[in-house]
């Protein structure tokens, strides 16, 4: 018989502080909600990147993207890791993986005393020219988003969402078309995904979405010709597609385009009264979080015992593991949007 | 991704699959113009086969009617799939039945299983049995897309409702074809789905389609609700009055031998009014009230209710209860279309007609003409409607001299002036037992009316309830069809499919904090219950909210 090794419980040495989700032998805290001495960030979304820690781990870009927003002064230290770069934190060894969400976005994988617990961030499945494919890391514990975690939300192929737009755009050549987009990932994935299309012409952008097309371009993400919305006449906006930010659409903004259709580009826009109490005429359902089936899919394939819920519609995901025999159970972090960022 | 992903994506939609169809209503239900459904519906028209179109073309003027599931057919259907707390959690978020089974419902359409045509589907509902049509249901809902799915569910429910009127459907086609959409509406009531020969006709392959003109119905003119504010913009000569008699608005038909009786909305009620029907001898098109006849007097609504909806009338009902019109107009004489005539025109025709061929027949027993009303000004005439007979007609009609008879309801040409504004026409929504010997019956009735839904349909709202003002036998009545339009039960309480309109009268109207429509009506008592009338038909909230004294 084999020596017995203790295996830590996980609650020993990953937990719960009012920061956030705290990795003890490391003392680094994973996307904190208020400033800490040591962050471990997934992503350059507003709720899981803010500004104000002593020192900063994420991926080249996402730091990239942090720096535009806050300015270079948001940290002191900065830290820039490859994804699989392995670094040790005091015996915890700690590296990241492409979550698939954004650029830049990574998992946590985090490794103490011959357990694995990985941390996913917020993440996809389906495939993104904009960013790295998430890959699947099998741990004992894997801590998951559930934005879209109920099995009404599965989110249709993109590239069929995008042919809507497109056949709306030829259907009413006269009309502009201002698509909702995030600033951040669902811009310049949309903006990629016309482009995958065929759709060459120029794109306008409300003044909001610029400087991080601009970044994304600067870290390689080619977004053919975008031209700022600023100045540019009524009349030669017929038949144009801009991108506007979500807020911007249904709002007095958007009266400066000729007859707009108001498109939004988010997973929330399958359910129809949500779509329609926005004013969108144009829901289009693209996501930069996993549906249902990609949840579960992933919950099945990283195959963890114990699997930890952060934030969104835990209950049903936390039941459909419980189901499977998979320890479950509802992180209930506060802080994070309510509505992610989408 | 998975493989289920890539090959939805490869799939293109066919243009005569109900995904396709599908689409259509999913734009429609989100395209706030009336110029922009137009053009989604042209396209769907072009782009869509027959006869897949033409079946489209019936469900969206409310010629479908499926209705072949109930809600709890489909909540069983998925939770044969879908584990009960999964749904139950999916549904409380989605809140609406159909949108949760569409999305929830497991799988993803695949490209080897082509999506039904929607031809495929209404072929095979007709004549489906209940088991029949949960397994059709399960098959289809393997082979669609969400939306796709969202669509059948809304169909077979009876639930579409996606802001396009009948109208405006025929609209697009007039579009379609470069016509004048009176040509569609003529032709209309002629014509029966998949409307393949209308189309050819709209894109110039074929024949203006010939309908059997001998016996169809020509849709009817309807007035719009007097403003009074607007009298004073309104010159008393270019007017005429009449009574709004309290009977139910019809058109007969008589051409060729054939005699029909239509309600307004186009339904054929021949069946209930054989003395009517036989005294139907002559060849004309008129428009009048359908009243019964009690001495020299018309009858109360009541005794009209006894002779609707029974599809056999015995030789006692006949003799208690005799039908006769009476007449407002006249559409056709012989051949002649007497329409686009200016109303005094007609009005002379149908007194000429009368004369010769009614007056002094047997017939006279089952037609009069209704008398005009005399005024000089609008004062006088206000004076006149306060007087009328409260039981027997409504208030007055004001019709202009030289108004055509247009179908629909044109603006500006007529105008029902109501005697009593306290009138309102409700939906029951919910009916619950009654007390003391009432108990064995749903006796205790609430109404709603219509406001605009979240979706941008619409819903009904409960406006209150009322015990009282029918009689033993329309409580009997009532009782009946309680029973038979249950949805669902609460206690002592059902819930009924919002088919049913009652006239409610009611003493005055109030604001409320305690209901969701935010009003009550005070002291509500049923009026009369309008077997006939549409439910979609009834008030709508905004009507009420507006007699909410300042
Ligand atoms: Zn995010
Ligand atoms: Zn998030």
């Amino acid at each position: 018989m084999t020596a017995i090794r203790t295996a830590p419980r996980p609650e020993d040495w990953v937990r719960l502080t009012p920061q956030g989700l705290y990795v003890e032998p490391a003392d680094i805290h994973i996307d904190p909600l208020r400033g800490v001495p040591r962050a471990v960030i997934t992503h350059g979304h507003a709720d899981h990147a803010r500004a104000g820690h002593g020192a900063v781990l994420a991926t080249a870009e996402t730091l990239a993207i942090m720096d535009a927003r806050y300015g270079t002064a948001h940290t002191s230290v900065r830290q820039p890791v490859a994804y699989g770069e392995v670094v040790d934190i005091n015996g915890v060894r700690l590296y990241l993986l492409p979550a698939g969400h954004i650029l830049g976005s990574a998992q946590v994988v985090l490794e103490w005393r011959g357990q694995r617990i990985v941390v996913s961030g917020d993440y996809k499945r389906r495939r993104d020219p904009t960013c790295s494919p998430f890959v699947v890391q099998p741990c004992d514990v894997f801590v998951t988003e559930a934005t879209f975690g109920l099995p009404v939300f599965r989110h249709p192929p993109d590239q069929a969402e995008i042919g809507r737009l497109l056949h709306s755009v030829r259907l009413f050549p006269e009309r502009c078309h201002v698509v909702g987009v995030y600033a951040l990932g669902k811009c310049q994935r949309v903006i990629a995904l016309l482009r995958e299309a065929g759709y060459d012409q120029a794109i306008y952008l409300h003044g909001a979405l610029t400087s991080l097309c601009d970044l994304y371009r600067r870290l390689g993400i080619a977004l053919g010709e975008l031209h700022p919305v600023a100045g540019i006449s009524k009349e030669a906006l017929r038949g144009a597609i801009v991108l506007a930010p979500p807020s911007a659409v249904a709002d007095r903004w958007s009266r400066r385009l000729p007859d707009p259709v108001v498109a939004v580009a988010s997973g929330w826009m399958r359910i129809k009264q949500r779509a329609k109490q926005q004013g969108v005429e144009l829901p289009l359902v693209i996501s930069d979080h996993a549906d249902w089936d990609e949840l579960t899919r992933t919950i099945d394939e990283v195959a963890a015992s114990e699997i930890w819920v952060t934030h969104g519609q835990e209950e049903a995901l936390v039941h459909y593991a419980s189901r499977r025999g998979i320890r479950a159970r509802a992180l209930a972090l506060v802080g994070y949007e309510d509505v992610d960022p989408e | 991704m998975s493989a289920a992903f890539e090959l939805a994506a490869a799939r293109e939609t066919e243009a005569g699959s109900m995904d396709r169809f599908a689409r259509l209503l999913d734009d429609l239900l989100f395209s706030p113009s009336r110029l922009t459904k137009l053009r989604l519906m042209k396209e769907y028209f072009a782009e869509a086969p027959d006869p897949d179109r033409g079946y489209a073309l019936a469900a969206l003027t409310g010629g479908l009617d499926f209705r072949f599931a109930k809600p709890a057919t489909i909540r069983q259907l998925v939770e044969s799939r879908i584990d009960a707390a999964l749904f139950a959690w999916s549904y409380d978020y989605v809140g609406d039945l159909a949108e949760t089974a569409a999305l929830i419902w497991p799988g993803t359409a695949v490209a080897n299983a082509p999506a039904p045509r929607l031809s495929a589907i209404v072929a095979a509902l007709d004549g489906a049995t209940r088991a029949d049509v949960a397994r059709l249901l399960a098959m289809w809902f393997d082979q669609l897309e969400p939306t796709g799915r969202w669509a059948l569910i809304k169909l077979i429910t009876g639930g579409l409702r996606v802001g396009v009127s009948a109208r405006l459907a025929k609209t697009a086609l007039a579009e379609m074809g470069g016509i004048d959409v009176a040509e569609v509406e003529e032709l209309w009531h002629g014509l029966t789905p998949p409307y393949t020969d209308l189309f050819a006709w709209l894109e110039g392959r074929g024949p203006k389609p010939t309908v059997d003109h001998a016996g169809i119905f020509r849709p009817i003119m309807l007035a719009h609700a007097l403003d009074e504010a607007e009298l004073a913009t309104m010159a008393p000569g270019d007017f005429r009055a009449e009574w709004k008699w309290d009977g139910i608005r019809v058109q007969l038909v008589a051409r060729h031998g054939r005699r029909r009786i239509y309600s307004r909305t186009g339904d054929e009620i021949s069946g209930s009014f054989p003395d009517v029907v036989q005294a139907l001898d002559f060849d004309a098109v008129l428009d009048g009230e359908l009243l019964v006849r009690r001495g020299d007097d018309v009858a109360p609504f009541n005794d009209l209710q006894q002779r609707l909806n029974r599809k056999l009338v015995n030789d006692k009902m006949l003799e208690a209860y005799p039908a006769f019109v009476r007449l407002y107009d006249i559409l056709f004489e012989g051949e002649e279309d007497l329409r686009m005539l200016p109303f005094d025109e007609r009005r002379a025709r149908l007194e000429s007609f009368y004369a010769r061929h009614i007056a002094g027949t047997n017939l006279a027993a089952r037609f009069d003409v209704s008398p005009m009303i005399p005024f000089s000004d609008w004062d006088m005439l206000r004076e006149i409607r306060a007087g009328a007979d409260v039981r027997a007609s409504e208030g007055v009609m004001l019709k202009r001299a030289d108004s055509p008879y247009v179908a629909g309801r044109p603006k500006g040409l007529w105008f029902k002036w109501k005697r009593v504004a306290a009138t309102i026409d409700a939906v029951l929504m919910y009916a619950q037992r009654g007390h003391g010997k009432r108990s064995s019956f749903y006796s205790d009735f609430t109404f709603g009316c219509w406001r605009e839904a979240p979706d941008g349909g619409r819903e009904l709202v409960p406006v209150g309830k009322a015990y009282f003002g029918f009689t033993d036998a329309e409580l009997a009545q009532l009782d009946r069809w309680v029973r038979a339009h249950t949805t669902e039960r609460f206690g002592p309480v059902r819930a009924v499919e919002p088919r049913l309109v009652c006239e409610l009268a009611f003493d005055g109207v109030q604001r409320s904090t305690r209901h969701k429509s935010g009003l009550a009506l005070r002291f509500p008592r049923i009026h009369r219950i309008r077997w006939d009338k549409p439910a979609k038909e009834a008030d709508r909230i905004e009507t009420l909210a507006a007699m909410i004294p300042d």
